[in-house]
């Protein structure tokens, strides 16, 4: 099968969400299983993908933060089974001292006869979060942070620019501090040790509310925050519905990973909250008439990528609905785990990314033409149609005051044009 | 289009208004220069125009700001932004997104324009502004100069019916500089767009514009008028004009074309009287205070500086210039032991500045960095000015006294946040000179301050290189280079392209020659006090 990627998608790469649906998507199919075999399998497939398709922005760097972590949640959970952990019988490796606990207590112990059947299991505990960890980390290392939060709907655009705003901060604050180092440095001051550190909070600290006392300002005279006059009751419609669509949606994300605490997996609770945001956001949306700059577009690429990762969880789904044998490892008797094919097919789907998603060369700032807009650009709600193009000014006037102009100035912009009224 | 109708403002805590009885109309298609020394309310007065003076700063508003019909009372600049467009002082801070391309298109999102409207006008922004390279660029690995172009870029896409700018080329290189205010002329010449601006460089815009506002400070009326008879008896003026007081032309030129003109007498008389003194060659045998050799740097794979070899003598004043970017501020920074050279050696007095401690380096090299507002962090004036001569062990007032001869009458009882652009500059340079370093590096000191500050600056500076001090000063004000620089070098992508005799330098190039080099050109006269000496000594 070959997919014909359309040239417009690789001009900014994938679409953020289509990258998030398919690392979500992995790390579902990381939470249905316990067999390391196949949490390895899923790691890589991520790693891999990462590896293929990331750029050169600063987040791409990300993943191996996220293996970090992972690695530190493996240990951390052996240790605390060690510890604080159940007994659980089998081939014991040594023996803690243990401590008495009183009555109320029970069920948990600390110290006592570790067994390797114990720590095994939670090495692959362990392992399972940590698997999960990469698969967002993942997520994180390919869809720029900004994009994803352009895409969110207009009822959430307030706090996506919140979020905007304070990702931007905090390479800023990196900034602010090699700043202040350097005035200190320029002012004779000490910058090391505490009197260095106590000299510098301050400073970065004032720097940092300055700049944001600016950037409000420059935010308010750039028109941020205009709103159109509604009726109280769809205000509320668009906020109640959302927050409860929002909830239902956990209920059932949560039904839907832990398999049988709710009926249908919470599907029902999924869909339901789904509509209720999608009305609240359509209700809220109302509020503001924003319009969006070249909106990211959901192509077959996208819908490749999403299928991708979808495929690997429906393999995990179906495998755990047949029975399949070895999704779960079984320490007794303690042996090394089977291949289920069924589950690492599905997880090798997920490998399509790697082949199907257009590479993200925004970042790099090589590209030098653009091609013409889509034609899936949205147009604004009730706004006009766009204006013809204007044809281009008359030349300037031989005009004493003005000097020989080295820019090119092509077309003319004529005010209000393509405003909503 | 703008109308002040009997404006009175005063900031919160203030004892007197900062504007008082204002009454201004500027008509649509007007470019309007906002003139006046510094800390006099020129940015009082622009940001009044967009109603971020009083809603954003808070302080007392009395009579009404109208634009375009629309009254600052009733409407809060978000409600004014598709018709006014601000652009700050520091465009860095304004900006919102994390890509030149989002950044462009964000007011117009705010707004609700056409998807298809506004890819076209962001099209059509990278072309006017030159900014087509840069669409993709993330805005924190920008300079300067393309970050002033991109924020004058995100308020033009809205199509804007008044543009404010708020000194638009103080950080830029003269070429960019003359690249922005084209395309802000053009504006207004081909689509009837009302621009109001406030600049301290004067040179440089008042070919351009049409009228006049001086601000005369300490709540005094307005001096409204066409360029040429405002500037006529204005207190701040360009060289340029200067030179017209000086040999009486009438009406005051206002370009380089109209003045050569009116020159030919002067050129012939002057023709008459010696040539303009060569500067005094620092004598070779003293031994060089600070050298740079094969200074390479380079940020990943960028190259900062690619091998630069630079020698300063005592009682030199080199002028550093170069385009935005060229690696001026780099150079200095390795010059004041900031950074570590990736290759090569600096040496001060000797030893590598990053070896020194602060207290001591502080005694040899002093330097004033292009944000000049980053050394101050104390509660008011005063205050740092003690904290200044505590810290390097000066007697007490000399700081206070420093700050006297650059800039008089500062408000002691200020805090330095509060002080305007040039104020801050003048408090910096009077703090890092006060312990007399034998070495001074200056980027960019003549940001935001008028020309009697600049006076006194470059009096300031004369004097220290005369008494054996060594003086370096980056800059892309080609008039401070004309007045104090002996030496001039010239950075183009971190090379060295030029070095020699200042006045050989600047007169040579036709982007850094000053106003009086070209107006008086082939001979190569840079300043008006040379012109003048040379008059009153050939008339007896």
């Amino acid at each position: 099968m070959s997919v014909r990627l359309p040239a417009a998608s690789a001009r900014r790469g994938l679409h953020p969400a289509a990258w998030w649906l398919w690392a979500g998507c992995m790390a579902g199919a990381a939470t249905r299983t316990t067999n390391p075999i196949l949490l390895a399998l899923i790691a890589s497939v991520a790693a891999f993908v990462v590896a293929a398709k990331r750029t050169s922005a600063p987040w791409s760097r990300s993943l191996v933060v996220f293996f970090r972590l992972g690695i530190v949640v493996i240990v951390l959970r052996v240790v605390i089974q060690i510890i604080f952990g159940n007994r659980l019988p089998g081939h014991v490796l040594f023996t803690l001292p243990e401590i008495p606990l009183p009555s109320w207590a029970q069920g948990v112990s600390i110290g006592g006869p570790v067994t390797v059947e114990a720590v095994v299991q939670a090495a692959v505990q362990g392992l399972r979060l940590a698997v999960v960890l990469i698969c967002f980390g993942a997520a994180n290392s390919l869809a720029s942070p900004y994009r994803l939060l352009r895409c969110l709907p207009a009822v959430l655009y307030e706090a996506g620019v919140a979020v905007t705003v304070s990702l931007a901060f905090a390479p800023e604050v990196v900034m602010a501090i090699a700043g202040v180092r350097d005035a200190r440095r320029l002012r004779g001051r000490p910058i090391r040790g505490l009197a260095g550190l106590r000299g510098m909070a301050i400073p970065v600290l004032e720097s940092a509310l300055d700049r944001s006392l600016q950037l409000a300002s420059s935010m308010d005279a750039r028109g941020y925050g205009r709103r159109v006059a509604v009726a109280q009751r769809t205000r509320w419609m668009g906020t109640g519905g959302t927050a409860a669509g929002l909830l239902l949606v956990i209920v059932g994300v949560y039904g839907a990973l832990d398999a049988g605490s709710l009926p249908a997996g919470g599907i029902p609770f999924l869909a339901a909250g789904a509509v209720l945001v999608g009305a609240g956001m359509a209700a809220g949306g109302r509020r503001t008439n924003r319009t969006r700059y070249r909106p990211d577009v959901w192509r077959i690429a996208e819908w490749a990528v999403g299928a991708s990762g979808v495929a690997a969880l429906s393999g995990m789904i179906v495998a755990g609905v047949l029975g399949v044998p070895g999704l779960q490892l079984q320490v007794y008797p303690l042996e090394f785990p089977p291949l289920p094919l069924l589950p690492a097919a599905g997880i090798l789907i997920g490998l399509l990314p790697a082949l199907v998603a257009p590479m993200d060369r925004s970042a790099s700032g090589t590209r030098t033409t653009a091609p013409p807009p889509t034609a899936d650009e949205r147009q604004a709600p009730g706004a006009p149609a766009p204006a013809p193009a204007t044809p281009a000014p008359a030349p300037a006037r031989p005009d004493a005051a003005q000097p020989p102009a080295p820019v090119a100035l092509r077309v003319a912009f004529e005010p209000g044009e393509g405003t909503v009224a | 289009m703008i109308r002040f109708t009997d404006v009175t403002f005063t900031y919160a805590e203030a004892d007197e208004p900062t504007l008082r009885g204002i009454d201004l109309d500027i008509e649509e298609g007007e470019l309007c220069v906002v003139v006046g020394q510094t800390g006099s309310g020129k940015t009082t007065l622009l940001r009044a125009v967009n109603g971020l003076v009083p809603h954003f700063t808070g302080g007392r508003l009395s009579g009404d700001v109208r634009v375009d019909g629309r009254s600052t009372r009733e409407y809060p600049p978000r409600e004014l932004a598709d018709v006014v467009g601000v652009v700050g002082q520091n465009p860095a801070a304004s900006f919102v997104t994390d890509i030149v391309e989002d950044e462009l298109a964000y007011t117009m999102e705010n707004l609700g324009i056409a998807p298809a409207v506004m890819r076209r006008r962001v099209e059509d922004t990278l072309d006017l502004l030159g900014l087509h390279e840069l669409r993709s660029r993330p805005l924190s690995t920008l300079s300067g100069g393309q970050q002033q172009r991109v924020a004058i870029g995100a308020v033009l896409t809205a199509a804007p019916r008044v543009l404010v700018l708020d000194e638009p080329t103080s950080a830029l290189d003269p070429a960019a500089a003359e690249e922005v205010l084209a395309s802000l002329t053009r504006l207004v010449h081909d689509l009837g767009m009302t621009v109001v601006l406030a600049e301290h460089r004067l040179e440089r815009v008042i070919p351009f514009a049409d009228r006049m506002v001086l601000v005369p400070g300490r709540g005094g009326p307005l001096i409204v008028g066409a360029t040429a008879d405002v500037m006529a008896t204005s207190p701040v003026a360009p060289p340029i004009v200067e030179l017209a007081r000086l040999a009486g032309w009438s009406p005051v030129p206002l370009s380089v074309r109209d003045a050569r003109r009116l020159a030919d007498p002067l050129r012939r008389r002057l023709a008459t009287v010696a040539a303009p003194a060569p500067a005094p060659t620092p004598v070779p045998a003293l031994r060089p205070v600070a050298v740079a050799e094969r200074l390479s740097v380079s940020f990943g794979e960028v190259a900062a500086l690619d091998a630069v070899d630079l020698e300063v003598r005592p009682g030199e004043v080199v002028a550093v210039m170069g385009r935005n970017g060229s690696g001026k501020s780099t150079l200095l920074a390795h010059l004041a032991g900031l950074r570590r050279p990736t290759k090569g050696t600096v040496r001060v007095f000797g030893r590598a500045p990053t070896d020194l401690p602060p207290r001591r380096l502080i005694k040899l090299v002093g330097l004033v960095p292009q944000d000049a507002g980053m050394l101050l962090y104390g509660e008011t004036v005063a205050d740092e000015c003690a904290t200044a001569d505590h810290e390097t062990g000066l007697s007490p007032g000399t700081t206070a006294a420093m700050l006297e001869s650059v800039l008089p009458g500062m408000p002691m009882g200020h805090h330095p946040g509060d002080l305007s652009e040039g104020q801050r500059l003048a408090l910096a340079l009077a703090i890092v000179l006060a312990p007399a370093p034998p070495l001074v590096l200056l980027d960019e000191p003549t940001r935001g301050l008028d020309y009697p500050s600049k006076h006194r600056l470059v009096e300031l500076l004369r004097k220290m290189a005369a008494n054996g001090d060594c003086i370096v000063v980056a800059t892309h004000d080609v008039e401070l280079a004309a007045q104090v620089a002996t030496r001039a070098v010239v950075l183009a992508e971190g090379e060295v392209v030029s070095d020699g005799v200042a006045r050989d330098v600047v007169c040579h190039s036709p982007v850094f020659a000053p106003q009086v080099a070209k107006v008086l050109a082939p001979d190569p006269w840079l300043t008006v006090e040379e012109v003048r000496r040379a008059l009153a000594g050939a008339v007896p």
